[in-house]
């Protein structure tokens, strides 16, 4: 399946905690049916992660969850997500993967008896196939490793399973390093796309089995890495953004091979995803400062169901532990949104959240509403891979442009050459046999063809 | 004006062809190698780092540059090691075990080779004896050691004490780097000395070798 159209008319119908397709997942949480629910995510302290130091991660992870969940009923918090976000080992070894599930899930349904806290746990598996290079992508150990580990996650209480996937992301690196256009085109448009079509149609597969909701993917290991990147000045910012707006097609793959939502907290793209398919998603801002710097403090909560803190370790600070410390945050972040819509104010925050961001920088710019909406616009305009995700990548250097022309955003001159350069090199390289021609004898050794089915 | 002033130019604005042939003309014209190195090479890629330490540069631009420095380097290299020229000093470099990022690790080797260094990339998930390995076949003078999750740090405090283990620790310096390391953490493992970006990084290597 492939979307031709949008889920809305214009990006004003797009508002927080508001979906064309609800979802119903975990103990009687409704996605995107009205109510923003915090997604919390933590990850453990400086520890060893193997199968000798399990019993620790066990106890770890039954300190961090027990004092979210408790968090989340002293504040009344009508709903949330955990997220379970594996650590490279806590994948290869499927039985630490499946003990933590196994454990989060047991204490989410005492919460749900004892105290009716609706909740649903979402399980992130790593991609550990690109520790091998050149990846094996579809043949080697790793992916049977990644696919039983969905599963067993699945049969051991997550309610919903998602990835951060790489298909892609050996030339990706290399050429967002040299700024490579063609090398871009190549990771974008072509490998990783194919590898999402065949990573999520078996994902869906093993979900629709284990009666567990396929919930989507995320970009971040291209346009977040651009994105950092560029905030240490390695790389122009316009090419994290443009970046960022070609990657929402491999993010989309997922959808169209049967995923139903929420995408990933750190996939930036969700906006575009939920412009097309009108399915819930998940973002993070200001409160994963805990994590990451980002642009997008305020503006990612603009249309957002789930509002994410990405990851917080647990160490103690003044008023607790971290883990439960971002709980709170989140929960009164949500607590905001949520009374604005009982009070018909929605609009109104949805402005203040994008204006207050919008044009402080490309990043901020290429995840409001009304750029997602436009990158959107030209992905289902386009009929294949790889012509969607030049396209995103055009309509991100003209919304730049725009913006620039009209004085609303301040370039630097050298980021206007690059952006100049961007423009001219998306109508040189117009289809798949000219960005091959150009990128292959600089990036075959970084890839197996084969892998991508090429 | 110096002789090498064009050639330390094209180094700069990364001319890689114009930099292979200005190197040669100048070996033709039986110039020194380290000479040329010295005099041309290196002070042009200095000023690429300043550019780059500066915010005038991005990493593309450093690239096109580094990539010139290899071609005059490739036609340099025979004459130096005919006359024992050596670099600043070697360095492997590698993601500890557990840990696949590697931005971080691929930028530091590319500041190190522009530095001077000679750079032996051990990749990712690299175990703690293979690094020892690596090491000893290179004749290493600094290790350094990249990770970026919490939960990877610890192989960093394994790959120092393997050199302990193996007699190694007193021959080699041992440098860390990744977002969630301090100078506190390197100091708590026993490596030698920690660098929070890519450019201090080369800074750091320099320090830990007397240069």
């Amino acid at each position: 399946m492939m979307y031709e159209s949008l889920a809305y008319k214009t990006s004003n119908e797009m508002m927080f905690g508001k979906t064309v397709h609800p979802l119903h997942c975990g103990h009687d949480l409704v996605l995107g049916g009205g109510l923003v629910f915090p997604e919390v995510n933590f990850t453990l302290p400086v520890m060893q992660v193997d199968q000798k130091s399990l019993p620790k991660i066990l106890k770890q992870y039954e300190e961090m969850v027990s004092m979210v969940l408790n968090r989340l009923v002293i504040l009344d918090v009508p709903g949330a997500v955990i997220e379970f976000e594996h650590a490279p080992q806590m994948t290869e070894h499927l039985e630490i993967g499946a003990e933590v599930t196994a454990q989060t899930k047991q204490l989410m349904d005492d919460y749900y008896k004892k105290h009716g806290l609706k909740t649903a746990l979402r399980a992130t598996i790593c991609d550990i196939r690109e520790k091998e290079r050149p990846p094996k992508m579809r043949t080697g150990e790793a992916v049977k490793t990644v696919f039983e580990s969905f599963r067993v996650n699945a049969q051991n209480g997550a309610d919903m399973l998602s990835i951060e996937s790489t298909g892609g992301k050996e030339v990706s690196d290399r050429a967002l390093m040299e700024a490579n256009l063609p090398g871009l085109l190549l990771a974008l448009g072509i490998l990783a796309p194919r590898d999402m079509h065949f990573l999520w149609r078996e994902i869906c597969n093993i979900a629709q089995d284990e009666k567990v909701v396929a919930a989507g993917d995320s970009a971040c290991a291209f346009a977040n890495t651009a994105m950092v990147l560029a905030d240490q000045k390695f790389i122009p910012n316009v090419l994290a953004a443009i970046v960022r707006a070609m990657s929402a097609v491999r993010s989309l793959v997922a959808f169209e091979e049967g995923a139903v939502g929420p995408s990933k907290d750190c996939a930036y793209e969700g906006p575009v995803i939920k412009a097309i398919t009108g399915y819930p998603i998940s973002m993070e801002g200001k409160s994963s400062a805990c994590a990451h710097f980002s642009h997008m403090g305020n503006i990612a909560m603009a249309v957002t169901d789930l509002w994410s803190n990405e990851s917080v370790q647990n160490v103690k600070l003044l008023s607790g532990f971290a883990p439960e410390v971002f709980t709170e945050v989140l929960s009164y972040d949500c607590r905001l949104m949520n009374e604005a819509v009982v009070e018909g104010d929605e609009n109104t925050i949805k402005k203040l959240l994008v204006k207050s961001d919008e044009y402080k920088s490309v990043h901020a710019l290429m995840v409001s509403p009304e750029s997602s909406y436009k990158i959107a616009k030209a992905i289902v305009g386009a009929n294949s891979d790889f012509e969607r995700t030049r396209q995103a990548g055009i309509i991100a250097c003209e919304i730049m442009k725009t913006a620039f022309e009209e004085k609303k955003i301040i370039l630097s001159e050298r980021e206007i050459v690059y952006l100049n350069r961007f423009e001219d090199e998306f109508q040189t390289y117009s289809n798949e046999e000219s960005v091959l021609r150009v990128a292959l004898p600089d990036f075959e050794e970084l890839f197996l063809a084969s892998e991508y089915g090429l | 004006m110096s002789q090498y002033d064009e050639l330390r130019e094209c180094i700069i604005s990364g001319k890689k062809a114009r930099v292979g042939e200005l190197t040669q003309q100048f070996l033709d014209e039986d110039k020194v190698a380290k000479e040329i190195l010295d005099e041309g090479l290196i002070p042009g890629m200095a000023v690429v780092g300043k550019k780059f330490q500066e915010g005038e540069y991005f990493i593309p631009e450093m690239l096109l540059s580094a990539r010139a420095l290899n071609v005059g380097l490739d036609l340099l290299k025979p004459h130096l090691e005919a006359s024992d020229v050596k670099p600043v000093a070697t360095v492997v470099v590698g993601t500890v075990k557990g840990d696949i990022h590697d931005i971080g690790k691929n930028l530091v080797s590319i500041m190190l080779r522009g530095g001077g260094f000679e750079v032996i990339d051990a990749g990712v998930d690299v175990s703690p004896n293979k690094f020892v390995e690596m090491a000893k076949e290179a004749n290493a003078d600094i290790i350094g050691l990249s990770a970026l999750l919490t939960t990877t740090m610890p192989s960093m405090l394994d790959t120092v004490q393997a050199f302990e283990t193996d007699g190694m620790r007193d021959k080699v310096k041992i440098m860390i780097g990744g977002a969630p390391l301090t100078t506190e953490y390197a100091e708590k493992i026993g490596a030698d000395g920690y660098a929070a970006n890519a450019s201090l990084a080369v800074e750091m290597a320099k320090k830990l070798v007397g240069v």
